[in-house]
Order: C-alpha cells, then structure tokens, then sequence
C-alpha cells in the first residue's frame, strides 16, 4: 500500500505540474508536449487504480491522435513563435484578477464538496470485491458495453462520422487554375459533341474552327 | 501518508479542473491553448468519473469515461478545423484580435 501511495504522488504531481505548463509555456508546441505528458501520467493513474482498459484507450486516442492532432495544427498554422505575454502586457493585465479569482472560487467549493462528503459506511464493502476480481476490466467493460450500453455506442459511432464529414467540408477549398481530371464531364460526352461528319468538296478542303 | 482514497483521487479531479479554467481565462496567446484547457477540464471530468466507478463497484462511470472520450475526440477535430479556416481568412488566431462579432 506504500508503493501505491508513492505512485499516486508521483504520477498527480507530474500531471498537476504539466497541467500548469500547458497554459503558462510561452511556446505553443512546449504546450501541446506537456499537455500529451498530462495525459500519460493521467493514464497511468487509471492503469494503477484497476482501469486498465480505459487507461490504454486514453493512451491511444489522446496521445496517438488528439494531440498529434494539435501538434500538426500548430506547426501548419506557423503560430509557435507568438510570444506569450500574459504576464506583461497591461492590456490583459485587468483579465488575471478575474479568471483567479473565479477559478480560485471554483476550487474552493469543490474541495468543500469534497471533504464534507458522506459515505455510507457499508458503501466499499458490498461490491468492490465481488465481480471485479474474477474478470478483467476489459472483459467485463465489453460485456456491459456491447449490451446495455449498445444504442449510446452506435450514437458515439454517428458523433464520430458527423465529426469527420464536419472537418472534411470545413477545411476543403476548391482551388482555381488548376487542371483536373472531371469524372462527370468524361462520362456525360456524347457523340454529337465529340465528333462531326462533313462532306469534302475536292480541291477545296475544310475549314474547321478551332 | 495515509491510505489512498477516493478524496485524493476526486482532489487531484479539482486541481486539474481549475488549472484548465485558469487557461481559459489568462489566455491571451492563441486559441489553441484555450483548445487545450478544455482538453484539461474533460480530463478532470474523466478522474472523476473513473474514480468514482473504481471505489464503487460500478462500471457505468467508465463507460461513460468512454463516451467522453469519444465527444472530446470529435471536439478537438472540429475545433481545430474551424482554427484552421478562421487562419486561413484572416491570417491570426490571436485572442485579442478575434472581435470582429464584437458586440
């Protein structure tokens, strides 16, 4: 139980520092590399309390695609090199008080919500050791997902799709100038268009426009 | 030192959720960051919600982690297409010079 307390500190001290990171680095691309290490140590704090399967699937999709996903937009964008100048700038200066103290109160009320919470003092007992224990996370995970939960799940799947066809037709630009193949224009030729037939008188020859 | 419980797990949920705020309010860089913050504050929301379904005995709070997940995936890549349109029409991204619907 003392390696699992030392892991906790660990791992939640090296999120909470990235997390600070991620909005105080002057360099945008600092930013995107702590935001991919929060999200590694995060992980690894669910593969440690017993969610392996969800730990794994944060590995994949954030780090493997959300974040390489905001790397690739930071560097397209050529915006890394902006300097941050929040600390500065007296523009922003009358923002810090606002958002500090907002954010301050927010984490006031939950730490309250937090410590005065109540348990039923036989809440830990009744479940946690009775159908986890025989069973991975992963296949009792599967086992709930692929049947009670099956309808939320298709509807995740469509969320995706629109997500996609969203990106695709937002970022698609039509460029002119430039020579393509049209599928549709090859297809609907016909032959009236394409081909004449002219009667040849000798000695005269043909003019033909083009 | 003590064990480590459910408080610790739903404290360091806090913690991350208003750094994340934090980001959104002191940003004045880019709206990639502010992207980025609301990446956070969907990851405070999954601590708590795996937390919970690990000290309870109940395996909803990770499904819907799952879902979450999912939402926050679609989020991120709309959100970064329209960044990437808005850049291309008007060459910035800056916070403060976003105001064109001032109103």
């Amino acid at each position: 139980m003392i390696a699992h307390s030392i892991f906790f500190y660990t791992f939640s001290i090296i999120a909470i520092i990235s997390a600070i990171m991620v909005t105080a680095s002057k360099n945008t691309v600092h930013s995107v590399f702590f935001l991919i290490l929060d999200f590694i140590s995060i992980s690894c704090l669910f593969i440690m309390i017993g969610a392996e399967f969800l730990g794994m699937i944060m590995l994949i999709v954030y780090v493997g695609a959300v974040a390489v996903l905001f790397l690739f937009v930071v560097m397209m964008l050529n915006v890394a090199q902006q300097k941050n100048q929040w600390f500065s700038s007296e523009d922003s200066s009358k923002h810090i008080p606002v958002g500090l103290i907002i954010s301050t109160l927010i984490f006031v009320e939950l730490i309250i919500v937090i410590g005065g919470w109540k348990y039923k003092p036989d809440l830990f007992d009744i479940n946690n050791s009775v159908e986890l224990s025989k069973v991975s996370n992963t296949h009792s995970l599967g086992q709930v997902l692929y049947t009670d939960y099956i309808h939320v799940f298709q509807i995740s799947g469509m969320i995706l799709l629109v997500a996609m066809i969203g990106a695709i037709v937002l970022t698609f630009r039509k460029r002119t100038g430039v020579k393509t193949q049209s599928y549709l224009k090859q297809i609907s030729r016909e032959r009236s268009e394409g081909v004449s037939v002219l009667n040849v008188e000798s000695n005269k020859g043909v003019k033909i426009d083009d | 030192m003590t064990e480590i419980g459910l408080g610790h797990y739903l404290t360091l949920g806090a913690i991350i959720f208003s750094i994340g705020i934090i980001g959104i309010f002191l940003n004045r860089k880019n709206i990639i960051v502010i992207l980025m913050s609301i990446e956070l504050i969907l990851l405070a929301v999954n601590i708590n919600l795996v937390a919970f379904s690990i000290f309870l005995g109940d395996l909803t709070g990770q499904v819907f982690t799952l879902f979450i997940l999912t939402v926050a995936a679609a989020e991120a890549a709309i959100g970064l297409a329209i960044i990437v349109v808005y850049y291309r029409n008007s060459g910035t991204i800056r916070v403060e010079q976003i105001d064109e619907l001032k109103g």
